[in-house]
């Protein structure tokens, strides 16, 4: 039975990852236009200087060139490509295998990402070669442990989108609420300004949201900022099996709805 | 010639027409972008918040001159949402399914068939917000605005979007030789972000790119500029002169890259 799994997890990612090699082109400019982080550090290192938060140019470029990678490796546009599958009917198929197609959607992820590697180190070592004064080192350890976060943040992203990817099941054009769980991720997670300059009770309220665990946490891992592990690790996993579980839910009412359009 | 421009008002109208029919079809969509739009500004209010509340000035600019220039992108990216995107992400798809002849071979100019085919309401939220918001700071700040630096606005405005409009245009023309470009134009999008703020508040190196290679100061910063009458005569001509070089050159651009169309599953 394990071995089975196995070998399933192994074949999609296989097909996935050579399906995405197809569109290389494409990925390096999905990869560039993750530029946000590097863009608001511009702005920073003018700014953050001066704003006396105990906040130096060494830490804000560890922070958003962080940010930068966590962004790179925890994209998300399921619910783009779940509308296209669900408004012209190619779910149907997907149906008749024995295979939950979370995972087939799940895997496509995780193959780009493996597309995008070489890129993001195509991109990381451009800004290296400009700023070399500002090279931070972080010890094996926690870039282990910001991996695992990493992985952990993309699960949680994914099944957030998945949630609401089923909407599809009921209005044929779900995918604009992407734009609306949008809005916090950009403020709330720590990608426009770090959450160490957020006014207290705003800070407070963004920690009771998924948000500054996605990115904050995991970028501050990497960069080798104090950091409660601990806490981190706790929030993304709870979050996680928070959204799994509505998740699947939702996947089992809503699939009840599909009326198979274009078959 | 002016019948065959009066025809060209007229079709654009009656796509208009057409296509605000069709989105109006999806209502909840206004709903979403209101809400949208309100996230974003007070989201991006919040970020700017946290700069002067340190005491920084962005590079030189007052909090409700960056609030300008806040608003003058809020204004841009509506038109992005309502006539760019919905028209020049559809060039992509005509150049991979063939369907660019129809178009070629209709006696309409092509370009302006391409880019005016379409028109999404859903980014006149944005537009009107932004131009709220420019009030607001000025009767905030009880300004008076005179007629002179409204036209002058007007005019740096103006040739924001064609600046804009030239940029989208070329990169969605590029398609023609690589077709599945798409996304290049959401990388343009993506790197259009830093005209949310004044252009002087970026280091020397990146305020180089911003000017001279991706020219997003003359986007939002020059407008700023005009509507707060800090800026020169002759940096607004500059502006207007640069905006008609560059439609043209999208234009010369077009008809070099269609020499190229091979017109695929014909």
């Amino acid at each position: 039975m394990k071995l089975k799994h196995l070998n399933l997890a192994y074949t999609l990612l296989s097909t996935q990852y050579a399906l995405m090699l197809e569109y290389r082109a494409e990925i390096f400019l999905w990869a560039i236009s993750g530029i946000l982080p590097l863009i608001m550090y511009g702005i920073w290192s003018e700014a953050g200087v001066s704003i006396g938060l105990g906040i130096d140019s060494k830490w804000l470029f560890s922070y958003f060139v962080s940010a930068f990678i966590v962004r790179q490796f925890t994209a998300v546009w399921v619910m783009v490509s779940f509308e296209e599958d669900n408004l012209e009917g190619r779910l149907s198929p997907y149906l008749l295998q024995p295979i939950y197609p979370f995972w087939r959607y799940f895997s496509s992820h995780v193959a780009e990402q493996i597309t995008r590697l070489p890129f993001v180190l195509l991109i990381l070592t451009i800004i290296f070669i400009f700023n070399n004064q500002l090279f931070w080192f972080p010890s094996p350890f926690k870039v282990f442990l910001s991996i695992i976060a990493i992985f952990i943040a993309f699960t949680v992203r994914f099944l957030l989108h998945w949630i609401f990817a089923m909407i599809c099941f009921w209005n044929d054009r779900a995918s604009a609420i992407e734009r609306l769980l949008l809005l916090p991720y950009l403020f709330l997670s720590g990608l426009v300004a770090p959450l160490d300059t957020f006014p207290e009770p705003i800070k407070n309220i963004a920690l009771l949201t998924p948000f500054p665990y996605v990115l904050s946490f995991p970028a501050k891992l990497l960069a080798g900022h104090n950091v409660d592990i601990f806490n981190g690790f706790l929030n993304l996993i709870l979050w996680a099996f928070v959204f799994f579980i509505i998740g699947f839910w939702a996947w089992k009412k809503g699939v009840r709805h599909y009326s198979g359009m274009g078959a | 010639m002016s019948k065959l421009n009066f025809s060209i008002f007229r079709l654009i109208k009656a796509f208009w027409n057409t296509s605000i029919s069709k989105e109006l079809e999806y209502r909840l969509n206004l709903f979403i972008e209101i809400i949208s739009v309100i996230g974003n500004l007070s989201g991006s209010l919040f970020v700017l918040s946290i700069f002067y509340k340190g005491g920084f000035n962005l590079g030189g600019w007052t909090w409700s001159e960056s609030v300008v220039v806040l608003a003058i992108y809020t204004i841009l990216d509506g038109l992005t949402t309502s006539i760019l995107q919905p028209n020049l992400s559809r060039i992509v798809q005509q150049v991979q399914d063939g369907t660019l002849d129809f178009v070629l071979i209709k006696p309409v100019n092509s370009q302006i068939w391409l880019s005016l085919r379409v028109i999404s309401p859903w980014g006149i939220p944005s537009i009107i917000s932004g131009f709220l918001l420019i009030t607001y700071t000025f009767i905030i700040g009880k300004k008076i605005l005179s007629l002179y630096s409204i036209l002058l606005f007007c005019l740096t405005l103006i040739s924001s979007i064609f600046i804009l409009y030239s940029l989208w245009f070329i990169i969605a023309t590029t398609s023609i030789w690589f077709v599945r470009i798409w996304n290049a134009n959401e990388v343009l999008r993506s790197v259009l972000v830093a005209g949310r703020y004044p252009i002087s508040a970026f280091p020397a190196g990146l305020r180089f790119v911003f000017t001279f290679l991706l020219p997003i100061t003359f986007l939002t910063s020059v407008p700023a500029e005009a509507i707060l009458g800090k800026i020169s005569l002759s940096l607004i001509i500059f502006s207007l002169l640069f905006s008609l070089a560059l439609l043209f050159l999208s234009n010369k651009f077009w008809n070099f890259a269609i020499s190229f169309y091979t017109s695929a599953s014909s």
